[in-house]
């Protein structure tokens, strides 16, 4: 593994009595596009700013490629920001605003306008050097602003809900232009975001925060199909969560019936929650159901109906199905053992994982047997 | 009806403004063309742009608001931004607000006492032993009172401007590499340039026409516009000349507007 770019060690911060962030250690490697995701007011923000220094910590300490950089102010720093409003200086045209930080250096002026109009370029902008602020519009200030810190060349990036201000087409085309350059300059992105989508489309690796504490970290993929609590799961992407009876290895009962899963390691009859993805569950006819519900209400949307369904027992379902059903219609739904997965209450990621692990060598070992 | 009740508000406006503005403005216009004699004649600016006395007068007056207005600004900047970053900055602002409550005579008066020959501030000089000194009825102390009045009303734009600073703008400064002075030189001083304008507006003008001052701090050692037009119609009874002065006083005050005006910079509007 290469030296870690940025690492927190046991970082907490405190406002009086209020703890915005409870011991937090995360690791960033070179070249990753990385993103903290959570609600508002869940910590991702006062990470952002520790890391670039607008904020000391109370505890732990911020390593910037093993170097311990608590004491080392803001401009000092080699890494830059995209702020969530931008922060551009209106008093200056767009060149001098991506130059800002070149001439501070005392850059070769020939070096800068090269530097400048090379930004520019990378975030398609080229030519705009000489306009106003104020007559850009709010994703080319955005594109701008990005220019302005990656002139810097710096190690890490660190972008504090840039898209958030956008309307969806431009925020979507602008989510495939960050992962874009982000690949391109092959520098460090610290995304920080409340929208999961984004995280999810763009992140090599996400860090889910709620209440000042990171969750969960992983994989968009990980974290989607194997959530570890039933925030993490409710917050990213839409999910169906029930109450569970862990039956025994590979065994788990909700809905009023037993079922085949993927999950293991769980003390047998263990109280536990079961989610499963709506695009998992599969509409199906009743002889062929695992579970039968009765059809609610449906949204058709676009490429895929939004069905809402209630159970036998009277658990809510939410089906996403590219077929339509019928208002008050009683259908079955059936699903794959894979499809399940089953969350402990108050397990933590270190056990998470640690479980994860035992029982993964488990059916790796069941496959080369057979 | 809605177009008849807003026209209805703007009434008392309307009536302060054409009996107080308007028409003060207009009479001293009209009466600048009128000599002793009450004859209609431009004598009067004759007299004034070609008598050495006047110019000089006005170039004095000029200069003396100049002097008041650049020290007025230069304390008043660093204080307006140090309070700004003190923790109950409210409270700090009541206090420099304060001093406006009390009439400019009371002052005025207050700073006689202290100016004369066995005032406080002679006192002390005597103390350290290099007193006592004429320090009452000199351009110094004019310059010291005038500027101690104005303070207040450079202080607040300058203040109103540095709290409408967006705060991102300091901390994107730092996090392209600049240090605080950096910062301050390239970000914040620009930015609050609007609230110095304003500050510079609401100083340099009343100091052209300061007259009580210049009687009771300055000893009529300067003769500025203000005294010269009290003077005229108080005095020598010349309304069409006191007039013409107020002409160009008023001239003088549309000039300063148009050069501290909201200029568009080249960076657009600032916020």
């Amino acid at each position: 593994m290469t030296q870690p770019i940025i690492t927190l060690r046991n970082v907490t911060k405190r406002y009086g009595t209020h703890t915005i962030l409870k011991n937090i250690n995360l690791t960033l490697e070179s070249g990753k596009f990385y993103t903290l995701l959570g609600p508002s007011g869940c910590g991702k923000t006062t990470i952002l700013r520790a890391i670039a220094g607008f904020m000391s910590v109370s505890e732990g300490d911020v390593l910037f490629a093993g170097q311990r950089i608590n004491e080392v102010p803001a401009n000092k720093r080699n890494v830059n920001t995209v702020f969530q409003d931008y922060a551009l200086f209106p008093h200056l045209t767009v060149a001098e605003n991506v130059a800002f930080g070149l001439t501070l250096k005392k850059v070769a002026k020939a070096e800068i306008a090269e530097r400048v109009a090379k930004a520019l370029k990378l975030v398609q902008l080229a030519g705009y050097g000489d306009r106003a602020i104020s007559e850009l519009s709010g994703g080319q200030q955005q594109r701008i602003a990005i220019a302005r810190a990656i002139v810097m060349a710096p190690k890490v990036l660190l972008l504090d809900e840039p898209l958030s201000a956008l309307d969806a087409k431009l925020r979507r085309q602008m989510q495939y232009e960050l992962r874009d350059l982000q690949q391109r300059l092959g520098i460090t992105f610290l995304f920080v975001t409340h929208d999961q989508e984004e995280a999810l489309a763009m992140s090599d690796e996400i860090f889910v925060m709620n209440q000042g504490e990171v969750l969960q970290s992983g994989s968009p993929v990980d974290i989607y199909d194997e959530p570890i609590n039933h925030f993490v799961a409710d917050f990213i992407g839409e999910s169906n969560i029930l109450p569970a009876k862990m039956i025994e290895d590979f065994q788990v009962a909700f809905g009023g019936h037993q079922f085949e899963c993927a999950d293991a390691g769980i003390p047998d009859n263990e109280p536990v929650e079961v989610v499963i993805r709506p695009e998992d569950l599969t509409l199906t006819t009743l002889d062929q159901a695992k579970l039968t519900v009765t059809i609610d209400t449906q949204l058709f949307r676009g490429d895929y109906y939004e069905i809402a369904a209630t159970d036998t027992l009277g658990n809510d379902w939410l089906i996403h199905s590219v077929n339509p059903a019928e208002d008050g219609e009683t259908i079955g739904i059936t699903f794959r053992p894979q499809d399940l997965h089953v969350m402990r209450f108050g397990e933590k990621e270190a056990e998470f994982d640690a479980r994860l692990e035992t029982y993964e060598e488990l059916e790796d070992d069941g496959v080369d047997e057979t | 009806m809605t177009k008849r009740r807003t026209w209805v508000y703007f009434i008392p406006y309307g009536l302060w403004l054409a009996l107080f503005v308007i028409a003060p403005v207009a009479l001293i216009i009209y009466q600048s063309f009128f000599d002793l004699g009450q004859h209609f004649t431009l004598t009067n600016y004759n007299t004034y742009f070609r008598s050495a006395t006047y110019l000089k007068m006005t170039l004095n007056s000029v200069w003396y608001a100049f002097l008041i207005t650049l020290f007025t600004g230069l304390i008043s900047y660093p204080t307006a931004y140090f309070i700004h970053q003190l923790k109950h900055r409210q409270f700090w602002l009541l206090l420099v607000i304060l001093p406006t409550w009390i009439n400019i005579l009371l002052k005025a008066y207050a700073f006689i006492g202290i100016f004369s020959q066995a005032g406080l501030a002679n006192q002390f000089l005597t103390f350290i032993g290099i007193g006592p000194q004429q320090i009452l009825f000199t351009n110094a102390s004019f310059i010291f009172v005038a500027t101690y009045i104005q303070i207040p009303f450079m202080i607040l734009p300058i203040y109103n401007a540095l709290d409408d600073l967006n705060p991102a703008f300091v901390n994107a400064s730092k996090d392209l590499g600049a240090s605080t002075w950096q910062t301050f030189r390239h970000v914040i001083f620009p930015l609050t340039l609007p609230g110095v304008k304003a500050g510079v507006q609401a100083v340099f003008i009343p100091s052209l026409s300061l007259f009580m001052l210049t009687r009771l701090i300055g000893g009529n050692k300067v003769i500025t516009l203000g005294t010269a037009i009290e003077e005229h119609f108080l005095t020598t009874m010349n309304w069409g000349m006191g007039s013409t002065i107020g002409v160009v006083l008023i001239v003088a005050m549309i000039v300063v507007m148009l050069l501290t005006g909201d200029q568009k910079t080249k960076g657009g509007t600032p916020r």
